[in-house]
């Protein structure tokens, strides 16, 4: 594929078994404010970890400093091998590029239509490709979510859950390696909640990512999390699978599985 | 208590706005250049705002034209009429009214624009998409309406001056080429290079404040409302601070 070509070779070979991810000792503060203190975790090639907490519990301030949106105070954060906060923005613009963000708000881009939202990041990434190219991914990103008919469409236009989709759509259309979910079923009616998760569960099968997802809501974790992490007062208060959480007597842990 | 917090608060924000327009500066050069965003902020921001600007001044010279009539009747120079309403149209009255029916139309909208994008992580998406939000949003609005406003006061002085011609006639009769030599005759290079030049300064701030208040939009669609409401208030308030500024610099250079 065009796009793989295009993208591959542009960061450090793996270790086989090594993470894809691995974010160690990060601490983040908002002046006294102390988000993140010493969380760590790992994300391993087709693995979906759901990092879970409370509202204001710093999840998403986590998953803004993998993409490098956020710096970190201390601690490190690899992605494929490279030091996300160490890197300059043509590096980090490169590692972007193997890293899907779905965002919690979805971000599509009003002004945009569908076709123009799916095309700004193929454009962006300085991807040399041709508009024939470019309309199969943004055809083939859409029709993986189900909307090829929306393409001319504007975002106002869409329900929640298709502007859901479409962000989606966004975030796969440049095939990456691994995949950000900042609480992709918020704001969601459960059955709509239900179906955006099993498209995540789909798109894992299709494009072997690696998914680290920050959620609270159960049913996300339920269906999808191979590996659960409770982020409590910004650390890792327990790790495990989904079957080990549930029968924790913890009643911290117990406040969320019950 | 509530005065020192004030000053603290209008210091902070002096600071901050500094810095915004600092960055500006220093990404201005830098590629890469978003030459097809520019271009497209050039069609809404100038082309868009031309029947409006167009249209209040038309009003503006036929409005000043008759009010001014019975004042100039009084003292046997009606004559004058329109060598005075030009110089004041071009001088002064046409720059700093566009500029400021700019800053409510421009101004509010790149405002609440970029405070929406903000409160909905548009811009943050844009960034992890490989783009400097920073350079495809901010640089290009602020330079599209730097290069846009003294065209539209161009465009507005002589649309005012037909106004004004028109003023002229509902009581008299001047011809139309009779009303042009006045009007260019009372008019000096040391009249219209100072507005032009001024424009430019009223464009940038209408755009930096736009932009500064929008990129840091906070608390939600409540603030996004907020920040065009304070893009509106505070370039309004520079525009007149930057003429009053021009003025004594025309003063000092003799071009009065």
């Amino acid at each position: 594929m065009a796009l793989q070509e295009e993208t591959a070779g542009t960061s450090r070979v793996l270790q086989k078994g090594a993470p894809v991810l691995s974010v160690q000792h990060l601490c983040k503060s908002f002046g006294s404010h102390t988000v993140l203190n010493d969380f760590c975790v790992e994300l391993y090639e087709g693995e979906n970890v759901v990092v879970l907490g409370k509202s204001g519990s710093g999840k998403s301030v986590l998953i803004k400093c993998i993409i490098g949106l956020l710096k970190p105070d201390s601690g490190s954060i690899t992605v494929l091998g490279e030091d996300i906060p160490s890197l300059n923005d043509e590096a980090l613009d490169t590692i972007r590029m193997k890293i899907g963000f779905l965002f919690q708000s979805n971000a599509l881009y009003d002004s945009m239509t569908v076709r123009q939202n799916l095309e700004f990041p193929l454009r962006r990434h300085s991807i040399n490709l041709g508009q024939e190219q470019v309309d199969q991914l943004v055809h083939d990103a859409l029709d993986d979510v189900g909307l090829a008919h929306t393409m001319d469409m504007m975002p106002a236009e869409l329900s929640g859950g298709m502007r859901k989709r479409v962000a989606l759509a966004r975030t796969l259309i440049l095939k990456p390696s691994i995949i950000l979910y900042d609480e992709p079923t918020t704001g969601l009616d459960p059955i709509t909640s239900r179906e955006i998760i099993q498209l995540i569960k789909n798109v894992q099968q299709k494009y072997h990512a690696a998914s680290l997802i920050i959620s609270h809501d159960m049913d996300c974790v339920r269906m999808v999390a191979d590996r659960v992490v409770m982020l409590i007062e910004g650390r890792n208060y327990r790790e495990g699978s989904y079957g080990a959480m549930i029968s924790e007597k913890d009643p911290l842990i117990k406040a969320f599985f019950e | 208590m509530l005065r020192s917090q004030n000053w603290k608060q209008f210091l902070e924000e002096t600071g901050a706005l500094s810095r915004f327009t600092s960055r500006l500066f220093s990404q201005w050069f830098r590629p890469q250049y978003e030459i097809s965003e520019f271009l497209r902020q050039c069609f809404v921001i100038g082309y868009k705002s031309l029947p409006l600007v167009m249209l209040t001044a038309f009003i503006m010279g036929l409005v000043l034209t008759m009010q001014i009539r019975p004042f100039l009747v009084d003292y046997g120079v009606e004559s004058q009429l329109p060598a005075m309403v030009g110089i004041a149209i071009v001088r002064e009255i046409g720059p700093v009214i566009t500029a400021l029916i700019f800053a409510g139309k421009i101004g509010s909208s790149i405002g609440a624009e970029l405070g929406s994008m903000k409160v909905t992580e548009q811009i943050d998406a844009m960034e992890v998409s490989g783009t400097n939000p920073f350079k495809y949003l901010v640089v290009t609005r602020v330079l599209a309406a730097t290069f846009t406003l003294p065209l539209l006061v161009m465009l507005a002085d002589a649309v005012a001056l037909y106004g004004t011609y028109l003023g002229v006639n509902i009581r008299s009769t001047t011809s139309f080429g009779l009303f042009w030599t006045q009007v260019f005759g009372s008019l000096s290079f040391g009249d219209v290079l100072p507005a032009f030049v001024k424009s430019f300064f009223f464009g940038f701030a209408v755009g930096i404040v736009g932009c500064y208040k929008g990129y840091h939009s906070k608390k939600g669609t409540e603030g996004v409302g907020r920040s065009a409401n304070s893009a509106v208030v505070l370039s309004s308030i520079l525009i007149f601070i930057i003429d009053l500024i021009a003025v004594q610099i025309t003063d000092v250079l003799g071009l009065n």
